[in-house]
């Protein structure tokens, strides 16, 4: 076959307009939701110029504000918990020496990716309701202390795995003892995996909605509870445009997390 | 560090996880054996009931009489599970491929556009398709000033539109491990192939999915797990009206009041999910031997 292109395995014919589509898939739903947000008309699908007002009217709803408020109180309670945990736990498994019981704890801490949501959000109202905890925002941040744990000790293991133990060898080597060898080599390295773990257990407790609604009661509806309420009542602008403030806050904290874990690997 | 030390920086993660996972999971076995509280929760005495529901339905006289319609839902969401991960592969084999061949800085950027829906919440990702599925929504709107159609077309509230909404939620959990395992194909082994006149379509049977097969199977069970318990696809696409198992168990919890029967029905949603679990992690050591 004389003429014919090198043949470049790298290459195949179509496959990037294909991947484009998937692509397009994935985030034309979103714009279109953001821009409906813009729009001024109350008929959602009819445009009339742009416009703020929906989010004037979202900022101004008192029970918005209120979700909102309980949300991020719970989001941060859970954060604050589950890095604790979590930071404890990935030294242990990655440093610690596990003589048994070492599966069991890994098995343990995936459960909450494993087992299916619904299945979570009833058996936790069930073991709430069986000793009779009715205390609300303290249920729930129980709840999503639970299920941020292995979010958050993902970037801590991959961190502590990454980067190896010469440096705490080094330190051992000059007499630092446990404690001192912790606070003064460990800890330092690991801030930006422990900062991108916080950060990622923050957004999966903010945008929790099944295991929340199941969980929470009347004084204490978080904003993805009180979102889908306004969902089942039909479209609105209202619905759009608070959507659209969610979508915006998960995105901005995503990528805060990835440039804090990228700076890792200069460090 | 000492093993004292280990196991209490380990403690915590495990106590947390234990009481409040774990011990709630057995505690729902036990009310499926109890009998419905018609103001929510259980009484005594145990019985069996909860599991005949699935079967049958008790009739005034008390008589159990044939009655299939809850198993029929649970074969309903197997098989939406189902589909929903094979067409998750179909869809997501090729995007992997495409990223593994892409240079790093680019497969960096689409890794994130792969990972950034899944950090992006689900409520409001399957409330995007009400917009464009709905009478008034985008499709019908462009098909009616495009002069296709007069009345709109029922999109939303059928199989179909549940369908989209659980390959829509749960796509990237299928390329993300396929991408894992391709990424370190050795493209001497595909030059060699092509050397050896491979057709693309050889190469791809004989060198490139053998590769992908482990992390497809790993995406196969991170799709087919969550799809068969969801709850948000079926209920804003599909109306509320075709019920899914996950539904069903969150309506025992509220308006149904049968606190048994749904813990019945998430007891069997988590054997069935825990097993595929353990059957996959079986096969990947197997194959890494």
């Amino acid at each position: 076959m004389s003429g014919a292109k090198p043949f470049d395995w790298r290459h195949t014919p179509g496959l990037s307009a294909y991947t484009a589509l998937i692509f397009l898939f994935f985030y034309a739903p979103l714009l279109i939701l953001v821009i409906y947000a813009f729009n001024s008309s109350r008929l959602v699908t009819v445009w009339a110029g742009f416009s703020f007002k929906w989010f004037v009217a979202v900022a101004n709803n008192g029970s918005i504000r209120d979700a909102a408020f309980n949300s991020v109180i719970v989001a941060i309670v859970a954060t604050i918990a589950s890095t604790a945990i979590a930071t404890a736990g990935a030294l242990a498994l990655e440093r610690g020496r596990l003589r048994f019981g070492r599966s069991a704890a890994t098995a343990l801490i995936a459960m909450p990716l494993v087992v299916p949501e619904i299945v979570v959000a009833i058996t936790t109202l069930i073991f709430f309701s069986g000793l009779g905890m009715h205390h609300g925002l303290v249920n729930l941040m129980i709840a999503h202390t639970v299920f941020c744990i292995p979010f958050a000790l993902l970037p801590i293991q991959a961190r502590l795995r990454d980067m190896g133990g010469t440096l705490e060898e080094a330190g051992r080597d000059l007499y630092a003892d446990e404690w001192r060898l912790f606070r003064r080599v460990t800890l330092p390295l690991l801030i930006p995996a422990i900062s991108a773990g916080a950060i990622m257990a923050f957004v999966v407790s903010l945008d929790d909605f099944l295991i929340s609604m199941m969980v929470s009661s009347a004084g204490s509806t978080t904003l993805p509870v009180y979102i889908y309420g306004m969902m089942r009542l039909g479209v609105t602008p209202e619905v759009n445009a608070i959507s659209t403030i969610l979508l915006a806050v998960s995105i901005v904290f995503v990528a805060a997390a990835l440039l804090v874990g990228r700076r890792n690997r200069f460090a | 560090m000492g093993p004292n030390r280990t196991y209490l920086l380990i403690a915590p993660a495990m106590l947390v996880i234990g009481i409040f996972m774990v011990l709630p999971l057995f505690l729902a076995v036990a009310y499926s054996f109890m009998t419905a509280n018609p103001y929510g929760g259980v009484t005594a005495p145990a019985t069996f009931d909860a599991y005949l529901q699935f079967l049958y339905q008790r009739d005034f006289d008390d008589s159990l009489v044939f009655s299939p319609s809850y198993a029929l839902i649970i074969l309903r969401s197997i098989y939406l599970a189902i589909a929903t991960t094979l067409i998750c592969l179909v869809l997501g084999l090729p995007v992997a491929w495409y990223i593994v061949c892409q240079t790093p800085e680019r497969r960096r950027v689409l890794l994130f556009a792969v990972t950034l829906p899944f950090w992006i919440n689900t409520l409001i990702r399957t409330y995007c398709w009400i917009l464009i599925l709905r009478d008034e929504g985008l499709a019908n709107g462009a098909l009616r000033h495009a002069g296709i159609i007069s009345d709109p077309l029922p999109l939303l509230y059928n199989d179909g539109s549940i369908l989209l909404g659980l390959v829509y939620t749960f796509l990237p959990f299928m390329v993300l491990p396929i991408y894992s395992t391709l990424e370190r194909i050795d493209p001497r082994l595909i030059e060699a192939a092509h050397d050896l006149y491979a057709s693309r379509a050889a190469v791809f049977r004989r060198i490139v999915w053998p590769l992908a097969r482990p992390g497809a199977l790993a995406g196969a069970t991170l799709v087919f797990a969550p799809a068969l318990g969801s709850f948000l696809a079926p209920d804003l696409l599909g109306g509320g009206k075709k019920l899914l198992i996950g539904s069903l168990i969150q309506m025992q919890f509220t308006s149904s009041r049968n606190w048994p029967f749904g813990a019945a029905l998430s007891t069997v949603v988590t054997v069935v999910v825990l097993t595929v679990f353990v059957i996959r992690s079986r096969r990947a050591q197997e194959e890494r031997r």
